[in-house]
């Protein structure tokens, strides 16, 4: 019965959302220049941290899995902080650290603040944690004890993660990803404070539906909601298809 | 031959203390305990997945307690088989073959003669999920037998078979063994694969390891 309400509630949101706007209004907002430029920086910044996240979230997930060291209850806690923390106080924190001496440092090399690459580093920081809770998971679902017979059949360590561990944790990389992927799309907090909110630069979809609303163009908006919504159901789907639970 | 010198390990509460333990040449020893005596830990020792705090590891006439894995010539095979779940049977077989980086052509002839002599030679191109229990632990020990190893290092390998396959792989490792010319240390806690497959009985109580006879099993 509480199932049945919940489920009901979830799609009596989305259909009244999709019945506001019509096929036609739909094709009209999602051909102007702007939103297309918008969809187009969401598909590459997310694909972008989606690849960065599972990079880093491979190697944690795994270390947080297999090994024990001083420490790691500490650094297992450290890893959730982008999941707790607001995330439009985690856009302030890369807003003030790019202020800080050792940002500006690195920002000789690439500039983060309000640029594209702000976009991406913005999705990453949350997106990664995503990413490596999921491996973590994978990794704690799969037996150490084929890794240790490859050691014994000649494998070093890396080797052994590499040829075995690996090949059988790909569904898990795959769902890694796709988390780290959907959850950047919908960004926007961190995004808005770091990267900022300009049309044809810096402007990603979640940005789209704001700043059409806040131009009373709620047809805009909820247009590209929709495909929001649309794209969300893909990676879903997708994760569900490929076997893991995220 | 394999030789364990007393050596000390401990994880936790848990401690293995001067422990020794010799078996000869060519000899199919058999090492029983209850369940949390430190069975696996002996047989990981060995392996060198486990780091000793003091005493030696020698796998025939080397001293192999720094040497890597997969430098002491082993061969494990643990009690659910642990094979590499991505991999066919062939694939598997040839792991350790190709690691050593062995002629495509001596890899292939190695497989097709253990595939042969393990009785799994229509079973090539299946993946594990596709194997029963038996088939696995066929797989598993002619994974191990295809890096050429000197000593075989089998953890409860029967545990998980019914009694019909328990007796026909039973049957197979005494075979292997002895055409093989291998030493083996092989970890139960049945009697009668005791009976049926020991040289020698090692009991393993109270952190310490010592010989029995087969006629205390009965």
């Amino acid at each position: 019965m509480v199932t049945s309400l919940y489920l009901f509630f979830l799609l009596a949101m989305l259909v009244a959302t999709a019945s506001y706007s019509t096929p036609g209004d739909l094709w009209k907002t999602l051909n102007s220049p702007e939103i297309r430029y918008s969809i187009g920086l969401s598909l590459a910044t997310c694909t972008t941290t989606a690849l960065l996240s599972l990079l880093v979230a491979v190697p944690i997930g795994y270390l947080l899995s297999r090994a024990n060291f001083r420490g790691k209850e500490l650094v297992d806690s450290l890893i959730d902080i982008p999941i707790v923390l607001p995330p439009m106080v985690m856009g302030l924190c890369l807003l003030i650290f790019f202020q800080s001496p050792l940002g500006r440092f690195l920002e000789q090399g690439i500039t983060f603040t309000y640029t594209v690459a702000g976009v991406v580093l913005a999705q990453f920081v949350i997106g990664s944690a995503f990413a490596i809770r999921t491996m973590r998971g994978t990794f704690d679902h799969l037996s150490a004890r084929p890794e240790e017979v490859a050691m014994t059949l000649g494998c070093t360590r890396g080797q052994a993660v590499w040829l075995v561990t690996l090949p059988a944790a790909r569904r898990g990389m795959f769902a890694a990803a796709s988390v780290a992927w959907a959850r950047s799309l919908g960004e926007f907090g961190p995004i808005l404070v770091f990267a900022g909110a300009t049309r044809m630069k810096t402007e990603v979809l979640p940005t789209t539906v704001w700043l059409e609303l806040s131009v009373g163009n709620l047809e805009a908006s909820v247009a590209v909601s929709i495909l929001m919504v649309l794209m969300a159901l893909v990676v879903l789907v997708a994760i569900r298809l490929a076997g893991e639970r995220v | 031959m394999i030789r364990l010198e007393n050596i000390a390990w401990s994880a936790g509460q848990f401690k293995l203390e001067n422990l020794s333990l010799t078996v000869p040449k060519n000899c199919y020893a058999v090492l029983m305990g209850k369940t949390g005596s430190g069975k696996t830990s002996l047989v990981e020792i060995l392996c060198g997945l486990r780091l000793l705090t003091a005493g030696k590891v020698w796998i025939g006439e080397d001293d192999v307690t720094y040497a890597l894995p997969g430098e002491r010539g082993i061969g494990y095979v643990p009690q659910d088989g642990a094979l590499f779940p991505t991999m066919t049977v062939r694939e598997q077989l040839a792991f350790a073959p190709r690691l050593q980086k062995r002629p495509l052509k001596e890899i292939e002839a190695l497989v097709k003669r253990l595939a042969d002599e393990l009785g799994i030679a229509g079973l090539l191109d299946r993946l594990p999920q596709k194997l029963s229990g038996g088939e696995r632990q066929r797989v598993a020990l002619g994974r191990a037998l295809a890096a050429k190893p000197k000593v075989l290092l089998l953890d409860e390998p029967l545990s998980a078979l019914d009694e019909e396959m328990r007796d026909e792989v039973a049957q197979l490792l005494k075979r292997v063994r002895r055409e093989h010319g291998l030493t083996a240390l092989h970890i139960t806690h049945s009697k009668q694969e005791a009976l049926q497959l020991a040289d020698v009985v090692f009991r393993l109580e109270n952190g310490q390891v010592s010989e029995t006879t087969l006629d205390s099993l009965n």
